[in-house]
């Protein structure tokens, strides 16, 4: 119990922007998740086999994957045996701690790593079609108004109109963008946009890149090459490498995780499109399963809506009906 | 390779079934657990997994594999046999409208590849069917969209109507449509903004661009990586809009591509086409029963051959069998030979077609290194016209030119030199087996030296 009194204090007294709009975000995930449920736990009086075989579906269904659903439905009987509990109102809780345990990681940090002076380098890495631009244009938007200075580079030079919707981006949130045209080489994109950012006092470069699949090799030495040439001109540059991943992206998020993560040491993940998804479940496997921290996730279309990713508000949003259910039961 | 992991744990399974004499109950619950682990962790929705053991287990457990002297093959068999209904049948074509212009609306989530099957398919269209589409570019809301639609148009030189983005898509459609008709467009193809399935002020417009552009086919554009909720996407634009069909893009990554399965089953709806690449001509019609072979590891062999067809010129096809029986092979025809299979595509896409490859470990991480490949051909190209015909004659002065004129080193020159040799020797073997078994192999004139 003492899980949800914490959630509760920390939460339901103050009434947060970022927290409700991480619970407006998630409310499809937590209304397909909860839902079913307390529809489980209301059909089935006791714990038993099938009851933790529906269980394994719903968390399935919700994206969390095969590998981390069994380690947890592993845990979550062992539980039950351990707390001798035959109620499956009581394994409830449980359920809640146990997920919120796979989501909170000791002291690991969130945080987007800015330097205090000089230039920061933030790399996009990701597949086609995630949100890497969007992401750039996002964030570049939030960082300016925390009173930064912002510079984009176009190192999309590749996919047919990269350039221009970054441009577009660019000059919807008053930042400068260098680019050069269609076709020319990335490498020489970032070399440009690192020198005139160095020249021009910028506090944070944001590098865009091409869309790539993890498993095309010469595409995947491209990016070692882009990584390459702005570490050579800024020593422990790139200061941040971010895996853009789309949140309706299934068990092959692992996949680009870990192969991106190979190539280009990937910081952080952003998660997009997180409020289009009843499957938000991708998060507790990729926490669960890399060692890569989350630190932006997308929760709407608007060029406000990325936000740094909180473990504790991502469970509140997740499980904030429960914690509200919670909260009436201890009035009465 | 798509779908190749799932092929894996299916082989995995069954191999421990294949050979064993006879199959207990007990066996096939066992084996159906791992095959329905396999689906799961392949991104195939869990109602859909449900389902298919369930119909699987009951042929399974039937007399038709308990009773059978192969039991292992059996259930392959009933897997192969499931699999490919599951994911539709037979292949289907794409409409065409009594009167033109077939009128073609995509639609589909943000970053699932629309813009780019619009060009994808625009292209196909014309090379395949000889038609001539107009593009009309109807997203006005992700920046520079349009722009990405023209510049596909240039590339393939195709007519892009578009009114800017201060234009409402349904006017935008309405009038391309119009202007497809002036100017006697066979086919119009409609890209549409991405927008998530649950947006009901978007979802209303394309209602109102199907009310006013009476399309032939309504294509849903799905990301193959897209996890459970590929069948609530589906489901969704199915009902609002009344789909014709699905193409699942983003298939030449290694994502196992469970979504296909699901799709089809949930929605009714068949897969028309698939992305294999980010080239405009990287569109394949989906085959069911060659991505069920697939899944099994028995290989894609039909669209290889199907590839070689297209690709390959017969005559010198017929041409080299000859020369490799009188083992008079030169490097001319080598490098004839290479242009030819490189033109088919990238190497190790290839490999991952040829059957068994999924279980040859060798073979599965290949990463076919198309430089390698120039410095072969830099190499030949190197030689004069009487080394190439015959290379007993390149002596150590002759491989010191041949190097420097490639811009390699003699030891690649060396390496080379002894590959053909053995090549040849094994060319020769192999033509002999087959003239003596008097049997043609199943790809006909075509061979691979150096695979």
């Amino acid at each position: 119990m003492s899980f949800f009194k914490r959630m509760k204090e920390k939460f339901t007294n103050q009434s947060e922007t970022v927290t409700e709009k991480f619970k407006d975000g998630l409310e499809k995930t937590r209304n397909s998740f909860s839902t079913r449920v307390n529809e489980l736990v209301k059909n089935y009086r006791k714990v038993d086999e099938e009851f933790f075989e529906e269980l394994e579906e719903i968390l399935i269904e919700a994206d969390v994957g095969v590998a981390t659903v069994m380690d947890l439905i592993d845990e979550l009987k062992d539980e039950a045996r351990r707390q001798n509990i035959k109620d499956t109102e009581k394994l409830q809780v449980v359920i809640s701690e146990k997920l919120a345990e796979f989501l909170e990681k000791e002291d690991e940090d969130n945080k987007l790593n800015i330097q205090e002076d000089g230039l920061t380098v933030i790399l996009f890495v990701g597949v086609n079609g995630v949100g890497k631009t969007t992401s750039i244009g996002k964030l570049a938007h939030k960082l300016k108004q925390e009173g930064k200075t912002v510079m984009m580079a176009a190192g999309d030079t590749f996919r047919a109109g990269a350039i221009d919707q970054l441009q577009v981006w660019g000059d919807r949130v008053g930042v400068d963008v260098v680019k050069h045209s269609e076709g020319s080489d990335p490498a020489a994109v970032v070399y440009d946009a690192v020198q005139s950012a160095k020249s021009r006092g910028v506090d944070v470069l944001l590098c865009d890149t091409a869309g790539r699949l993890q498993n095309k090799v010469n595409l995947m030495n491209e990016l070692e090459k882009i990584k390459r040439v702005i570490g050579r001109e800024i020593p422990n540059a790139p200061h941040e490498v971010l895996l853009v991943v789309d949140a309706t992206t299934g068990q092959n998020a692992m996949s680009q995780a870990k192969t991106f993560s190979q190539t280009t040491d990937v910081s952080g993940l952003v998660l997009t499109k997180l409020d289009g998804t009843a499957k938000g479940g991708i998060v507790l496997a990729i926490r669960h399963e890399l060692e890569i921290p989350v630190k932006l996730v997308g929760l709407g279309e608007k060029v406000d809506d990325l936000y740094e990713f909180d473990a504790d508000r991502f469970v509140y949003g997740l499980f904030s009906d429960l914690i509200m259910e919670e909260q009436d039961e201890t009035i009465n | 390779m798509a779908f190749e992991g799932l092929a894996d744990r299916l082989q995995q399974t069954l191999q421990k079934v294949r050979g064993k004499g006879k199959v207990t109950e007990a066996d096939v619950k066992v084996m159906m657990r791992e095959v329905r682990l396999a689906l799961l962790e392949a991104d195939v929705n869990f109602k859909v997994v449900k389902q298919f053991i369930a119909k699987v287990k009951e042929r399974a457990i039937g007399q038709e594999v308990l009773e059978s002297l192969t039991p292992g093959q059996q259930v392959v068999k009933v897997v192969n046999e499931e699999l490919t209904e599951l994911m539709g049948g037979e292949q289907s074509k794409i409409a065409v409208a009594n009167k033109p212009p077939t009128v073609i609306m995509m639609v589909g989530l943000q970053g699932a590849g629309k813009t780019t099957t619009t060009g994808k398919l625009a292209n196909h269209l014309r090379k395949k069917n000889n038609r001539k589409p107009l593009l009309v570019a109807a997203d006005v809301y992700r920046p520079a969209a349009i722009n990405q639609l023209q510049t596909l148009g240039k590339q393939l030189s195709m007519p892009v109507f578009d009114l800017g983005t201060d234009v409402s898509p349904v006017e935008i459609a309405k009038q391309g449509i119009e202007k497809a008709k002036e100017e006697h467009h066979d086919y119009v193809i409609i890209d549409t903004a991405g927008r998530l399935h649950i947006d009901e002020g978007l979802m209303d417009e394309l209602s109102q661009i199907k009310e006013i552009a009476k399309p032939d086919e309504i294509l849903l554009v799905v990301d193959a990586m897209t996890g459970q909720d590929a069948v609530n996407v589906a489901q969704s634009f199915h009902d609002q809009l009344g789909l014709s069909g699905v193409v699942l893009t983003k298939l030449d990554g290694d994502t196992r591509g469970g979504a296909a399965l699901s799709i089809k089953s949930v929605t009714n709806t068949p897969i028309k086409f698939i992305g294999m690449g980010e080239k405009l001509d990287a569109l394949e019609p989906f085959h069911p029963e060659r991505m069920a072979s697939r899944i099994l590891g028995m290989g894609d062999v039909l669209s290889l051959i199907e590839k070689a067809q297209t690709n390959v010129d017969e005559k010198k096809a017929k041409e080299l069998e000859e020369k490799m029986r009188t083992m008079s092979f030169t490097f001319e025809d080598f490098l004839d030979q290479l242009t030819q299979v490189r033109s088919m595509g990238p190497l190790d896409e290839l490999l991952g077609m040829l059957p068994g490859s999924g279980q040859m470990k060798q073979l599965k991480n290949v990463k076919v290194d198309e430089k390698q490949l120039n410095h072969v051909e830099a190499i030949i190209k190197s030689m004069t016209k009487a080394e190439k015909v015959q290379p007993e004659i390149i002596n150590a002065s002759r491989k010191k030119r041949i190097a420097k004129g490639s811009g390699r080193t003699v030891q690649e020159v060396n390496r080379l030199l002894k590959q053909f040799e053995d090549m040849k020797k094994m060319m020769k073997q192999m033509s002999n087996m087959q003239q003596k078994g008097k049997k043609k192999g199943g790809m006909g004139g075509m061979k691979f030296p150096f695979m």
